[in-house]
């Protein structure tokens, strides 16, 4: 019935401990460096973040490499990623729902549809039902983002990248290391170019469409939908990086490499996401 | 076998005590934690309600101004929802479903322990908001936009990211909870053999992992509408204060089933035990967990009938709310089933799970009467929500928690509580929770609004009555506190199977049960089952 070692269960550990109070002191410290008060506390809560990722992530990557990791574990770890995947499509669920409420129902209303037409003979008279939406009830103005510039530049440059994260992948199986590395070492290269794209597109909209955070409903949802994104593009590539050194590092073989597909998993959920937006924040 | 630590390093006195509980990475450890931690927030969520029912207790304003009656107000539904009943829940997943299915831990263990201690920081966060500059929180648990970003205090920030925190220890306690259920069970046992604790939590779990995050958007949102410049919740920006409601009550809905299907796993597991009867349509049971569930993601907008929207919106709302009450039903009738011609006793658990049973059902009747969209007009944002959403979370995730706490008690303790105390607390507490919150429907009926500081004349009895009822509520408590602990420190000694007949891997082993247990996977199916129950007819 027993096969030995059926399960790791490891000893104590002091980083869940060091990431908790870290988490604490960068909650803290941004809370209060939104609220005008020093940005230090934040800072360092960050730093330490970061220490305690590190150190931890060395300690679950040294118990791989010593080959504590059974069977079973390495299930435990895909299974986890799955769903932390899954809460993540979720938390971005929020912020799409929020642009479809505001284009199907929030500015629509104030335009007047449905049985809202006094509020906005009253309140509004001038406001017009656009998407994206140029001018607010309150007056804001701005310009659209169009779709067919940078942002579709930057479609073609993530799915190539999912699928030169998806050859490197199959290098690593087939055991070739230096071709695996090329792979990713060329992803990496594309997350990269992405975010700077990116920062090109966001000094465009605010300096010569007047698009910022400020400009509605439509900034809102624009900038919080792409600024997430981005934040994960960036997560992302720290995370192909990593993958990478560890491949130079020898670390990886052709049937155990969870770090890597988990990563690489992480990169084709940011691309789909990226396809959404594409479609929905700037195209339709 | 397992590999365990070689070397634990050797600290002394309170060092020792300090590295061990924060350090730790077992699963029957970190339970404690989750439990005490929970225990603690519940005494001081209950503090915050003796303080509302004291200002309640006559009309008028005798005790505490209305700005701060607003933050007991948002504090204590924050505390109970986020810092008592969740964490109990998870407290008794830790403990339990290991044991449960055979697995020599959770999953993840260092994840435990992160997802744990997160709390603790996070409810310190939240509550040293009363003594910044402008108070506490005081929008509702439910920080409504604009309350909670044009109006909300400086402190809106901190609980901005306690929620966050909450969030991450959530998501990540879950994660660890379904890969455990999935991947650790006991080799051979099928997913349609587990015990109902562990099929509840494992949906409950599914629901967490996805309502958090929607959580932590709708939060998120509110920061950015609050400090930059965004206009998510404001029509000005072509926003609209309803997004806010839309998002945060798709969260909140699935959330209230949070709070409550781990204790319909919990009465599942005792009710059999003390009717000496093999649960009534276990299969049933699942699927009615899964078509709650499932139903609990397409019933948010019962929550805001009262605000406008198109009916059809209304009546889809109304109709799906309905259908829940069918998955419900199945399972109250399988409860009551159960007992039909069992070989009944009422020792304390069974007690508190058939109290479980009865109340919960009467705050389901009431939601199905708030279901009804002309209904609701009336009632919504009455006392008679407050005493439909008490009836299912006093009695039902409350009275669940305590149900689980003295049924497993003697297994984690290896001591027996003692059946008359428990039983004392058992009736203090029912009489109390029905004179707290039956006298809620009446005042609710009769038009008087919830979470106002002051009441008209004709509601002045009922009120009395309540608080009355909750001051006993409270004391009844602080002698569960004193069970709780005369039952760790000492007691007759518990066999290895507590209860005549308890079924269950938990069951065969020692009590108290050793700090590591299943290292080797238990045989499955457990040899004679079924040698105490009957099956049902
Ligand atoms: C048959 C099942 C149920 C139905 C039909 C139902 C229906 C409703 C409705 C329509 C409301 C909104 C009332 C209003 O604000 O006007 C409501 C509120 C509420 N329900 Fe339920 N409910 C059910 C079960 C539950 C359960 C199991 C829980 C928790 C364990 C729960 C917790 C709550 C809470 C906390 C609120 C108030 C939220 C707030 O405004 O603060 N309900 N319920
Ligand atoms: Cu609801």
């Amino acid at each position: 019935m027993s096969e030995a070692p059926r399960y790791y269960v490891p000893h104590t550990s002091k980083w869940p401990i060091i990431g908790s109070s870290s988490l604490f002191v960068a909650a803290f410290g941004t809370a209060s460096f939104i609220q005008g008060d020093n940005d230090w506390v934040f800072y360092t809560g960050l730093g330490l973040l970061v220490f305690m990722m590190f150190g931890w992530f060395r300690d679950v990557v040294a118990e791989s490499v010593n080959g504590m990791m059974s069977g079973l574990m390495d299930v435990s770890y895909r299974q986890s990623m799955a769903w932390f995947i899954v809460s993540e499509v979720f938390f971005f669920g929020a912020f799409f729902g929020a642009l479809f409420y505001a284009r199907v129902v929030s500015v629509p209303w104030l335009a007047g549809s449905s049985n809202n037409l006094l509020t906005h003979t009253i309140l509004h008279p001038n406001f017009a039902d656009t998407w994206p939406l140029f001018m607010t009830p309150g007056g804001t103005e701005t310009e659209a983002m169009g779709a067919w510039g940078l942002p579709f530049i930057n479609t073609l440059i993530l799915v190539t990248s999912s699928v030169t994260v998806t050859f490197a992948h199959w290098a690593l199986k087939k055991s070739e290391r230096i071709v695996a590395g090329a792979w990713l070492a060329l992803t990496v290269g594309l997350g990269t170019a992405f975010l700077i794209l990116q920062v090109v597109e966001y000094m465009h909209a605010f300096s010569e469409l007047g698009l910022s955070l400020g400009s509605g409903i439509y900034g809102s949802t624009f900038f919080l939908l792409t600024g997430f994104h981005g934040f994960h593009v960036t997560m992302g590539t720290i995370m192909l990086a990593v993958m990478l050194l560890r491949i130079f590092s020898g670390h990886f073989t052709k049937d155990h490499h969870f770090a890597f597909e988990a990563t690489s998993w992480y990169w084709h959920f940011v691309d789909v996401v990226w396809l959404f937006l594409f479609t929905f924040v700037y195209w339709f | 076998m397992v590999a365990h630590a070689e070397h634990i390093p050797h600290r002394s006195g309170l060092a020792a005590f300090i590295a061990r509980w924060t350090l730790t990475t077992n699963h029957k450890e970190i339970g404690s934690l989750y439990l005490w931690f929970a225990f603690t927030m519940f005494f001081v969520g209950g503090a915050f309600a003796m303080g509302i029912r004291l200002e309640l207790f006559m009309p008028g304003i005798q005790l505490v101004d209305p700005s701060f009656y607003n933050q007991l107000v948002t504090m204590h539904g924050l505390i109970m929802v986020f810092g008592a009943v969740m964490p109990a829940f998870v407290g008794l997943a830790n403990w339990q479903i290991p044991l449960m299915i055979g697995a020599p831990d959770m999953a993840l263990p260092r994840l435990n322990n992160f997802s744990f201690w997160i709390l603790p920081f996070a409810f310190t966060m939240l509550l040293s908001s009363f003594f910044m500059e402008g108070g506490a929180p005081n929008f509702g648990w439910t920080f409504y936009a604009p309350l909670s970003t044009t109006y909300g205090p400086d402190s809106t920030d901190f609980f901005i990211f306690g929620v966050h925190m909450m969030g991450i220890s959530s998501v990540l306690g879950s994660i660890n909870v379904m890969v455990t259920i999935f991947n650790l069970r006991t080799p051979g046992m099928k997913l349609m053999e587990m015990p109902l604790f562990v099929w509840t939590w494992l949906i409950t779990a599914f629901l967490l992992i996805t309502a958090m995050p929607v959580l932590a958007g709708v939060v998120t949102m509110m920061l950015t509408d609050r400090h930059f410049g965004t206009s998510f919740f404001s029509a000005d920006g072509g926003g609209d204060p309803l997004i806010f409601q839309h998002v945060f009550w798709f969260f909140g809905h699935p959330e209230v089933y949070i709070m409550i299907l781990p204790g319909f796993g919990i009465a599942s597991q005792i009710i059999p035990t003390f009717a000496r009867k093999r649960l009534f349509g276990y299969n049933s049971m699942v699927y009615a967990t899964v078509s709650i569930a499932f139903l609990s993601y397409i019933v948010w907008g019962h929550h805001m009938f009262a605000v406008g929207m198109p009916l059809w919106v209304e009546m889809t709302f109304m109709i799906c709310t309905m259908l829940i009450a069918v998955p419900t039903g199945v399972k109250v009738f399988n409860w009551t089933a159960t007992m039909w011609r069992g070989a009944m006793t009422f020792e304390t658990p069974m007690l508190f799970a058939i109290a479980f049973v009865i109340l919960f059902t009467i705050g389901g009747f009431s939601g199905l009467m708030l279901a009804i969209v002309p209904a609701d007009f009336q009632y919504h944002d009455t006392y008679f929500v407050v005493a439909h959403f008490h009836y299912v979370l006093y009695p039902g995730a409350i009275f669940g928690t305590m149900a689980a706490v003295y049924y497993w008690l003697p297994k984690w303790s290896g001591h027996m509580y003692d059946e008359r105390l428990g039983k004392i607390h058992f009736w203090t507490a029912v009489i109390a929770v029905n004179l707290t919150f039956f006298p809620m429907h009446f005042s609710g009926l009769a038009g008087m609004p919830r979470r106002i500081v002051d009441y008209s004349l004709q509601f002045a009895d009922f009120n009395m009555v309540s608080s009355i009822g909750a001051g006993l509520l409270g004391l009844t408590q602080l002698f569960f506190l004193y069970i709780v602990i005369k039952t760790i420190r000492g007691g007759e000694p518990a066999t290895d199977k507590v209860w005549e007949s308890a079924e269950g891997l938990e069951w065969t082993i020692p009590s108290p049960a050793p700090l590591h247990t299943f290292e080797t996977p238990p045989a499955w199916p457990i040899a004679n089952v079924g040698e105490h129950q009957e099956d049902s007819v």
